[in-house]
């Protein structure tokens, strides 16, 4: 079958798709959106998370037709979205994706291909890498869309919001303390730029 | 009362490029935030096919026949391959013994062993045409205990071994037993006041590393085959590779893809060798990616352990003796097991002064799931029993655990029951002291004006209880764990450093084989360049075969070894940039000859501090190169009788607090806080050490209230292979954990540097168990410990 829907603001079609397979593989193997994980492929572990309208998903259980005609977000996107948001003052319905279609082409400034040092980045992207809240990373990108859905209708939020809002998302590595160290970073930055 | 984020305590990294002791921010952290990083379930290759793997779906039994020509006809399946499709007559690889077929050859020894492979044009043809395969099973009787192991007539797992171990084990279903006699424990017993006995079980961990077994084989066009896979030693699996596919190593090239966690993991081989074979076959580039279920299948995990114990003391505390006896379940295959064996023999008594001791460790074959490396590497479950033994002592001696622990506690200069003295820092009664130091969390957390916060209470958001039943208790442990390989192994690493002129700055490139799986040692590495060579830009290579060794990023070892060997190769680069300069400069200033000169800031500068050249011009149309291999200390093996000898490095001391409140109604465990203090020696990167010890930490709370493969025992088959069964923390379940870093230098190591990984989780699992008996007054013998056990219903 064929699926016409929106990535992080671009049209995409995704042709000889069968039908059960999950928005998470179309995104990964035929859009080359690599960055929304597969973990454990089965909902327990929120790497694919995903927006899907606004709203977070587990990307491994949404059936790529689900998708037809709707607008996803991932965390290649994440930064645009961000940003738009900002300059748009905040959107906390889950239609913010819409913005993107005004800003494709952006080109990034000074990227180091290497290491991907100077790329714009959103805020809790930027408290993640500062607070020390990366080390394998297969947890981040999920962690990171979840993690600004979050900040996005809770500004402010407590230490149990955060553990409550992110709770879908196994982490590893870190023991989640330097998880919540950028999370609380980014809520402190995005209080002091209003 | 929670506090609204007002983040004053938040450690940030340093965005500045710096050198060693600087919690400079990971190279790769732009690109893991951005979703770019490419891990090796990202390979992506036109034209590419799917691999599929079928596995057995019985524990213990003969193949009576394969069938594969349903699989073979499915449109799409390019290639079926069994035992017999096997190019050379090299069928086996392993760690350190080849008893690991590749695919199942007349049999079957643990459930979800290989069978059969698959490649196809898209993954769920690969799946179905897997499924079509019929492999016919006669049953046989499943071994899966000390007892069915070793009985008279029982099965021999794996018949006419003659492997190293076969010789000296007591019965061939041991895969290596290792004594340890020093002292004369029966004698000491006569002088001890109190003697206490235990019985322990450890269950069975999965590392959960979260980025699946994955990746990428492309054929080459000579014949050979380039591999982009995630693996913890890229050498290693090279070398059980190349034989299996019948091609020279310089054929078989690998390239590390992104590496999403590894915790012991990936010491083994999983899709590697069926990946290339595939690839070969097909004449396509294979990929292959494991799905959560499959990947409980396709790693090895935590040896399970039953462990008994007995400690005796006069009545001032001290120790007289410890005797002890661990049995490791090694399941099917050998994978790491003798090497676990020799760690929990040799750490077995934690990290006291005992001179009378008697000791013995085994590993069984069994059909259970094969078990090998996972952080702490057969001290974690050592740790677990001989912390227990300690609160057990301390009771019955009516004295404080933590003073008990500290009046026996080693120092440097210290004894090993190997009869190995510790010959650095060992702060065992400073940690203990740090740990107790810190202040205590707060009693009724969950109290507020708005009533109670179930989210700060046992059961969570499940509105179990809003306080009634819940008891607090504090528990305390430490541990020891070698750093390194040991027993004589020739754990060497290697390190490619280039130094040149790019865009008018110096510039240095670190090439080493190193996996990074997460730990940061990219970033050491970096940092280690950049304070050896007074340089800012230091650029990684990617890590690959086209350098030599850098040894397995396991047991806590590559900062010190692989870091080692960047110190050492940056050293002799700068003895080169130095004769370079001499050559060049010499005679316009006499310090070339007469001063000790150093690379500071781009430039060469006298130890005095005076500025002879800046290294961009000293290097114009120069570029300095240097490989060599570094080593550590040589370690021996230990005596099979007597357990005597110098087998490790170096070690790692940490201690832990656990303090928890349980709803003893329900058996639930709220665990609210885990301090630890960590001797590291030398922090390369605080932020990096931090992160170790608050990651290994957890790890070890896992194991104590909720991860475990549950295994029946009648069909030794795996009950729970997915995260909605296999529980592993999740934010809320993890308190905050203080750290509190010791830096006390060891002497031998570079910098003075301990490796850090695996303490933290040795001394977490004991302590939150050594909590929940304070605050339930239950022995608690298993871990980890589940509602049943609590509330008398197990």
């Amino acid at each position: 079958m064929r699926v016409n829907f929106t990535v992080n603001g671009r049209r995409q079609e995704a042709d000889d798709v069968w039908e059960g397979e999950s928005l998470l593989y179309v995104l990964r193997e035929r859009l080359g959106l690599p960055g929304s994980k597969n973990a454990c492929e089965q909902g327990e572990c929120g790497s694919c998370t995903v927006r899907l309208d606004g709203v977070p998903v587990c990307a491994c259980l949404v059936a790529a037709g689900q998708a037809e005609g709707r607008e996803v977000v991932t965390v290649e996107g994440l930064a645009d979205y961000a940003r738009q948001r900002a300059e748009h003052g905040g959107c906390a319905t889950g239609s913010c994706g819409t913005f993107l279609q005004d800003t494709r082409g952006r080109a990034a400034q000074g990227q180091d291909s290497q290491t991907g040092e100077g790329t714009e980045l959103a805020p809790i992207q930027q408290a993640f890498i500062d607070a020390g809240a990366v080390q394998c990373g297969f947890c981040t990108p999920g962690l990171l869309v979840a993690a600004d859905e979050m900040l996005e209708h809770n500004p402010n939020p407590t230490d149990a919001d955060i553990r409550e809002a992110l709770s879908g998302n196994l982490c590893r590595c870190t023991g989640y303390e330097k998880i919540m160290d950028a999370v609380r970073l980014a809520a402190a930055r995005q209080g002091e730029a209003v | 009362m929670p506090t609204n984020g007002a983040p004053t305590k938040i450690t940030q990294g340093s965005r500045t490029k710096g050198g060693i002791g600087e919690s400079t921010l990971r190279p790769d952290g732009t690109l893991k935030v951005t979703g770019e990083f490419a891990y090796s379930s990202d390979m992506w290759h036109e034209d590419m096919l799917w691999g599929q793997i079928l596995r057995s779906t019985v524990a213990h039994a003969e193949i009576v026949s394969i069938d594969t020509s349903e699989a073979l006809a499915t449109a799409g399946v390019y290639a079926v391959m069994t035992y017999d499709d096997l190019p050379t007559e090299v069928k086996n690889y392993g760690l350190e013994i080849q008893d690991t077929p590749v695919l199942a050859h007349g049999k079957v020894r643990h459930h979800g062993e290989p069978v059969a492979i698959v490649a196809a044009d898209h993954p769920e043809t690969a799946r179905r045409a897997a499924a079509k395969i019929k492999v016919d099973y006669r049953e046989l009787p499943v071994i899966t205990d000390e007892a069915s192991a070793t009985a008279p007539d029982a099965i021999l797992v794996h018949e006419g071994r003659d492997d190293h171990h076969s010789g000296h084990v007591p019965h061939p279903n041991i895969v290596h037993r290792q004594p340890i006699v020093r002292g004369d424990a029966s004698r000491a017993a006569g002088r001890a006041d109190v003697i206490v006995r235990g019985e322990y079980t450890f269950g069975m961990q999965d590392q959960a590393f979260l980025g699946p077994e994955s990746g990428l084989a492309v054929p080459d066009e000579d014949g050979g085959v380039h591999l982009y896979v995630a693996t913890q030693w890229l050498h290693s699996d090279l070398r059980q590779i190349a034989p299996v596919l019948g091609l020279p190593e310089s054929k078989v090239r690998m390239t590390l893809s992104g590496v999403g966690g590894a915790f012991g993991g990936r010491e083994d081989l999983s899709m590697q060798i069926h990946a290339c074979l595939l690839a070969l076959r097909t004449g396509k580039p294979v990929k292959i990616v494991y799905n959560r279920f499959e990947s409980f299948f396709g790693h090895v995990h935590r040896h399970p352990a039953k462990l008994y114990y007995e400690h005796g003391a006069t009545r001032d505390g001290r120790l007289t003796h410890v005797r002890c006896r661990i049995v490791l379940d090694g399941g099917a295959y050998a994978s790491a097991s003798p090497a676990v064996v020799g760690n929990a023999s040799s750490l077995s008594i934690g990290p006291y002064v005992v001179e009378d001791v008697d000791i013995e460790a085994v590993a069984l074959y069994t059909n259970n799931p094969p078990c090998g490396a996972m952080r702490g590497f057969g001290a974690v479950q050592a740790c677990f029993a001989y912390e227990a033994q300690m609160d057990k002592l301390a009771a019955e001696l009516d004295m404080d655990p933590v003073a008990l622990r500290q009046l026996n506690a080693m120092e440097q200069g210290t004894i090993m029951p190997t009869g190995q003295p510790v010959d650095s820092p060992a702060p065992v009664a400073e940690l203990l002291r740090r740990v107790k130091a810190m202040a205590l969390p707060p009693e009724r957390q969950w109290e507020s004006s708005e009533g109670a916060d179930v989210r700060q209470l046992p059961g969570g958001l499940s509105n179990t209880t809003h306080g009634e039943g819940v008891v607090r208790g504090i528990g305390y442990a430490v541990g020891i764990k070698n750093v390194g390989f040991s027993e004589g192994f020739d754990d060497y690493s290697t390190a490619k450093v280039r130094m040149e002129v790019v865009g008018g700055e110096p510039v240095a490139t670190v090439h080493t084989a190193m996996a990074e799986v997460g730990q940061g040692g990219v970033t050491v590495h970096a940092q280690i360049a950049r304070s050896e060579l007074g340089v800012t830009q230091v650029t990684i290579h990617p890590a690959d075969t086209q350098v030599g060794s850098a040894g397995s990023t396991s047991a806590s070892r590559q900062t010190y070894v692989t870091g080692g060997a960047v110190k050492n190769s940056c050293e002799l680069v700068r003895e080169k940039v130095l004769e370079i300069g001499r050559r060049k400069y010499g005679s316009y200033h006499p310090a070339w000859a007469t001063a000790e000169l150093l690379l500071e800031g781009g430039k060469v500068v006298t130890d005095g501090g005076e500025v002879l050249t800046d290294l961009a011009d000293l290097l114009e149309g120069e570029s300095v190169e240097v490989e060599a291999e570094w080593r550590h200390r040589p370690t021996e093996p230990f005596d099979l009788r007597t357990g005597q000898g110098n087998g490790h490095v170096q070690y790692s001391f940490a201690a832990h607090r656990a303090v928890v409140e349980v709803d003893t109604e329900l058996g639930l465990v709220k665990v609210i806080e885990l301090a630890c203090a960590q001797d590291v020696g030398k922090a390369l990167n605080p932020l990096s050490v931090i992160g170790q010890i608050q990651g290994g930490t957890t790890q070890g709370l896992g194991v104590a209230v909720m991860e475990e493969i549950v295994v029946d025992p009648k069909t030794a088959k795996v009950r729970n292979p997915s995260f909605t069964d296999y529980l592993i923390p999740t934010i809320l379940d993890t308190p905050t954990i203080p750290v509190d870093v010791l830096e006390l230098a060891d002497d031998h190591a570079p910098y003075g540097l301990r490796g850090i990984g695996e303490a933290p989780t040795l001394s977490s699992t004991p302590a939150v168990l050594a909590a929940i008996r304070n605050a339930t007054g239950l022995a608690l013998d298993r871990t980890p410990v589940r509602p049943e056990h609590l509330t008398g219903t197990a």
